[in-house]
């Protein structure tokens, strides 16, 4: 629309079409989008490292977070197999702790019981630790009578157990229960930091992404200086002079994101061989999971999105700022 | 087409470029501005184009303001005025083609629209056999001639030169000239800056002169006016 003259002839007042119009605003934009990764094509060596950059900067984040997040999958199949041991007060004899093992058995939360004396226990402490003889100074056997509750796999889950744990406790010859999952409990705290601190790393290397991003597009804008102060001069608004910048800044994060992915799944792979062996001992079945399409979707989408945002905040400024004098 | 009212420009360190000049070019006029290097000149074609603002006094084109045009509309006020360069400002890198069409892409013509008026005014300069051809292989009457293609392509009311003839010998200037004089036959009002006196003497056209910022004389040329 012409501000000056009133009725002038331009583009938005011919009698174009509304399809026709929608038409045109896709096509320009598909071939700007075209002509901007022409021009990453042209300087192949300095795109490749901006998308370098880019595609390590989310790798980096990416591996750590599904290795995070698949030990916390192993660790709940260990978190599975827990079991309580119950460590009987020592003046209960055999025939009491037959009595509690009877009683527990009848408790639905439980799967099986299983009853180690004191006796037992000594045995089994001296043929393990190699400390037997130091045993022999000792008056009497200091190892209480102990019962190994397993618990149903519906209340193996942490949280369950040890409620059930604080029900075992109750019990008249209990004197202290313990869940063999604390130790667990103890890495998980450890992973969740692990993950907090994968969060953090992920911020502040999406952050230098956003900074290289606009670093980048800030170099080619200036390096099209003359056309932008012709363009300008002949009427173009910024917005149109922004869009091939964001463009670009669009294919980088593409660009980048793909070669995030096809890293990603490279070093799982690689790793995946080596804790394969590690896995076997421990008889852990363990399949590295991550790479599936919600997860390329999910990089691509956000590496597009920080190549944008790059893009977006250097055409702001610097667009603006270049006005021909 | 064109007011000036009581306008004066003070660029920031003091230096005063124009001092209350007031002149009024008509619709349809085809006017020479002219003066010493910096007797401003180039100032005064800014405050039209929008590159500068004044200090104080009103610049109005077709009666409206251009104080009351906010940042994001001096594009648009842009197109409604064909701009010519001494230093021609094309596109070095894009044919004469890309050069020409590139007021109209932005504007956002149909490429049958587009096609068609680059065709319709290299015609008009003499260049339609160099569409294919980059700025840098052509000669400097050449490439100020796509300069004029490219402020005509989407006929604009209003022509803006300054110095178009700057570099080009005389005969070269005056078939420019003889450009500008079509184009005003065809009802657009043409402005244009030169220091090219004698150019300006084999013609009769409304003459404005600047001297130090002001405006010393208006009206027919004047051989030696402000010499």
């Amino acid at each position: 629309m012409s501000l000056l003259f009133k009725g002038r002839q331009q583009a938005s007042s011919h009698k174009v079409s509304v399809m026709q119009r929608f038409f045109m605003f896709f096509a320009d934009h598909f071939r700007q989008g075209i002509n901007s990764l022409g021009e990453l094509y042209r300087v192949p060596f300095a795109s490749l490292m901006t998308i370098g950059v880019l595609g390590f900067s989310i790798t980096l984040p990416s591996t750590l977070y599904i290795m995070v997040e698949n030990t916390e999958q192993v660790t709940e199949q260990w978190q599975q197999a827990s079991e309580i041991s119950l460590f009987l007060r020592s003046d209960v004899n055999d025939t009491q702790a037959q009595q509690l093992i009877g009683r527990l058995s009848s408790w639905n939360e439980i799967n099986s019981v299983e009853f180690v004396s004191s006796q037992q226990g000594l045995e089994e402490f001296q043929r393990l630790s190699g400390l037997g003889e130091a045993l022999d100074y000792l008056d009497e056997n200091p190892f209480p009578p102990v019962v190994l509750v397993i618990p149903t796999s519906k209340h193996a889950s942490p949280k369950a157990a040890a409620d059930l744990l604080d029900k075992l406790r109750k019990e008249r010859e209990v004197d202290i229960g313990k869940l063999d999952i604390e130790w667990l409990e103890r890495l998980y705290g450890l992973l969740s930091i692990a993950k907090e601190l994968v969060y953090l790393l992920a911020t502040l290397l999406f952050f230098a992404v956003v900074l290289i991003i606009g670093n980048t597009i800030r170099l080619n804008i200036l390096s099209k200086r003359d056309e932008i102060l012709v363009m300008k001069l002949v009427g173009a608004t910024d917005a149109f002079i922004q869009r091939p910048f964001l463009y670009t800044g669009f294919w980088f994060g593409l660009l980048g994101g793909l070669m995030a992915w096809v890293t990603v799944t490279f070093i799982l792979i690689w790793i995946g061989w080596s804790l394969d062996a590690f896995m076997q001992q421990y008889q852990i079945q363990l399949d590295i999971t991550g790479l599936n399409i919600q997860a390329l979707v999910f990089m691509l989408l956000l590496s597009v999105f920080l190549g944008l945002l790059g893009s977006f905040l250097s055409v702001q400024k610097h667009v603006d700022e270049i006005e021909p004098k | 087409m064109i007011k000036f009212e009581e306008v004066s420009k003070t660029y920031p360190g003091g230096q005063q470029a124009l001092s209350k000049v007031d002149f009024h070019v008509e619709q349809g006029e085809m006017a020479f501005l002219t003066g010493h290097s910096g007797a401003g000149k180039s100032t005064l074609l800014k405050l039209i184009s929008l590159m500068e603002r004044p200090n104080v006094g009103r610049v109005l084109i077709n009666g409206h303001d251009l104080g009351k045009v906010k940042r994001k509309q001096v594009a648009y006020i842009r197109r409604d005025i064909g701009m010519i360069f001494q230093s021609h400002q094309l596109l070095m890198g894009k044919s004469v083609f890309d050069n020409v069409a590139l007021p109209l892409i932005i504007e956002g013509h149909t490429r049958k629209t587009i096609f068609k008026r680059v065709d319709a005014a290299l015609e008009m300069v003499g260049l339609r056999d160099k569409t294919k051809s980059l700025p840098i292989t052509l000669s400097g009457g050449e490439q100020q001639r796509v300069g004029i293609a490219r402020a005509v392509v989407n006929r604009p009311p209003l022509l803006l030169a300054d110095e178009p003839t700057g570099n080009l010998d005389p005969k070269l200037s005056m078939e420019i000239i003889r450009l500008f004089e079509d184009f005003n036959s065809a009802g657009v009002s043409v402005f244009i800056a030169t220091h090219d006196l004698g150019l300006i003497a084999r013609m009769k056209y409304r003459t404005l002169t600047l001297k130090g910022g002001r405006m010393i004389t208006d009206g027919l040329s004047q051989q030696g006016g402000w010499s």
